[in-house]
């Protein structure tokens, strides 16, 4: 029964493409120093020489300068950093209260959470139906002792790019700090620093067919921030620790290798299983914002049939997918995008969240699509409710 | 490759059996979990002279242990009487089906309570049952055996989570022995209030977690 694996999970994280591994293999092997002082032995500057010209490439497909950018061992890490550091700071020198919206990925949402504890107070921003924030809403959240506007670029699960320009003009405009999350949008969707106004991007490398282990932030020149994790002064002193040259080589190589056709063909594979999807399975919807969605991610829920159970048929394919449904969550809880959306359980309850990326090919979207509707017709003539929907 | 199913437990999955609904059933329930959204239908036709279950089916908008564990249940319960299907525990059924992993509990005892309720659906369309006891501390208790503790896969009472219960004055107060930001804290509570809450002299519930 099992065929070909086809992996549709390029949200959770990527295959290392073999051009950044080649990259990346010397600087285990021929040149593994620590990037020294300038006063070090050749090897150390050397190793110097290979991460800066990694941060000043990766800084560049953002537009900023190289000092702009630190290395971290990722997304988790990056948006710790950016929302604990600006705590840190500005809690003493200005204020403790934070903005973030209800559907952030878990780094900055249980890193608010966290803050709540020591003593912040955070604010929960709305979003509708598509997934986008309300903008009169954060508008009048912001105050005079508000620190940071965490918002992220695009969604984890639902796909839905929000309108970063327009947020952070209203933070410069209220001056107030502006992070945005990144990960699932860097150099998927243009994001240029000199064109609006951030001051914290988190980044990561292993959702780009980069190595995992690596992620990055992105700090604006003069941004009030405090290092975290004590030990060396490393990454113009904001994150201690050996840097990691290897995932650092690696980052910039997955960086360019990304390209304008790629995400344009990701966009087309992704138009291709919404449209089959609709005109083979009836009783569906599509989750997130129709038009302002990442290329590489399509969701959808199947009414009166539960994900899990779509996964774990899928999975007899080969077929590897992701469902919020609470059936499927370590902590038996429905997604919380889902419920932010939606406001139910249902919705969440038959969610299917698809996710490509470099390898996937549009003839295994066919199989997919074929697959899955047999496997929902089977699911819902169990179901109690598939009845109700006029079937 | 550590899966967390076992092959019986796939197959009743991939082929469940008497799935489907029976017209005119002698006893009819459905039961849903709105903590995890969850649902199970179960159908009786009953013999009137021996109290044998001649037939049983069952429908799921549930999971993959939802679904193998409807199938194992009405397997155990055909043919079975009445009061003999009554004591069929989640146990039995995971016992059954080789095992079903802790935290899938949940999911799974619902087809469980999906036979008692229409077992307790067919008897009081016939007269055979009242319920109007008076809630108490022990009744309270009795529902809690119904929530299952995502961590061990057996219920709150047998591994000690409740700290302390209160009913008075038609409102139930239960202490949950688990850090308010426990991974599992979420779901505990809001099955625990879908036990509790229906009880007919009970107007709220409260489901506390230690600070």
């Amino acid at each position: 029964m099992k065929q070909e694996k086809i992996y549709l999970d390029n949200a959770s994280t990527t295959r290392l493409d073999e051009r950044v591994f080649a990259a990346m293999k010397p600087y285990y092997f021929d040149n593994y120093a620590v990037a020294t002082s300038e006063f070090g032995y050749s090897q150390g500057l050397e190793a110097r020489e290979t991460l800066s010209e990694a941060r000043t490439s990766i800084a560049a497909s953002l537009g900023a300068e190289p000092e702009e950018f630190i290395f971290t061992s990722g997304n988790t890490e990056s948006s710790n950093l950016a929302l604990k550091g600006v705590a840190k700071n500005l809690g003493v020198k200005k204020g403790k209260h934070m903005i973030v919206s209800k559907i952030e990925d878990f780094p900055v949402l249980q890193t608010a959470k966290e803050l709540e504890k020591e003593g912040f107070e955070v604010d929960y921003l709305d979003v509708d139906e598509d997934g986008l924030i309300v903008m009169n809403q954060l508008e009048a959240l912001l105050r005079d002792d508000t620190i940071l506007v965490s918002i992220q670029h695009g969604n984890q699960e639902i796909g839905t790019i929000q309108d970063v320009a327009a947020i952070g003009a209203l933070c410069k405009e209220k001056n107030v700090l502006f992070h945005t999350d990144a990960t699932y949008t860097f150099t998927r969707i243009p994001l240029d620093v000199n064109k609006i106004n951030v001051d914290l991007i988190t980044v990561s490398a292993h959702t780009i067919h980069g190595p995992k282990g690596i992620g990055g932030l992105y700090v604006k020149k003069g941004t009030p921030i405090l290092k975290i994790m004590d030990g060396g002064f490393q990454e113009f002193n904001l994150r201690a620790g050996i840097e990691n040259i290897p995932g650092a080589v690696g980052f910039a190589k997955a960086v360019d290798l990304v390209t304008p056709e790629e995400n344009k063909r990701l966009s087309e594979i992704r138009d291709k299983i919404i449209a089959l999807i609709f005109k083979k399975i009836p009783l569906v919807i599509l989750n997130g914002h129709p038009d302002k969605r990442l290329p590489q991610n399509a969701n959808i829920t199947f009414h009166y049939v539960e994900g899990e159970s779509i996964t774990l048929h899928l999975d007899m394919y080969g077929i590897a997918v992701s469902t919020g449904s609470a059936c499927f969550s370590r902590s038996l809880e429905a997604s919380h995008v889902m419920m932010a959306i939606g406001g139910d359980h249902e919705r969440a309850h038959g969610s299917v969240r698809f996710t490509f990326g470099r390898y996937n090919t549009m003839e295994e979207i066919d199989f997919v699509v074929d697959t899955l509707a047999r496997i929902i017709e089977d699911l819902r003539r169990i179901s109690p409710l598939g009845k109700k929907g006029g079937e | 490759m550590p899966f967390p199913y076992n092959d019986i437990v796939l197959e009743h999955f991939r082929n469940p059996h008497n799935v489907g609904s029976i017209a005119n059933p002698d006893g009819k329930a459905t039961e849903g979990s709105p903590a995890c959204g969850d649902m199970v239908s179960v159908y009786l036709k009953v013999d009137q002279e021996t109290k044998k279950i001649t037939d049983i089916k069952f429908e799921s908008y549930g999971c993959a242990s939802n679904i193998a564990t409807g199938s194992i249940i009405t397997e155990l319960a055909k043919g079975k009487t009445l009061d003999e299907a009554k004591e069929i525990t989640w146990k039995e059924a995971s016992d059954a089906l080789g095992g079903l992993p802790p935290i899938k509990a949940h999911c799974s005892v619902l087809a469980v309570e999906g036979l008692k309720s229409a077992i307790q659906n067919y008897e009081e369309k016939q007269g055979l049952s009242t319920n109007n006891e008076t809630t108490t501390e022990e009744v309270v208790r009795k529902k809690l055996k119904r929530v299952m503790n995502p961590m061990k896969g057996l219920d709150m009472v047998a591994t000690n989570l409740i700290k302390e219960i209160e009913v008075k004055d038609g409102i139930i107060r239960v202490v949950v022995d688990l850090p308010e930001n426990h991974q599992f804290a979420a779901n505990i509570k809001e099955e625990s209030k879908e036990r509790l809450e229906n009880l007919w002299d009970i107007n709220k519930v409260i489901i506390e977690f230690e600070k």
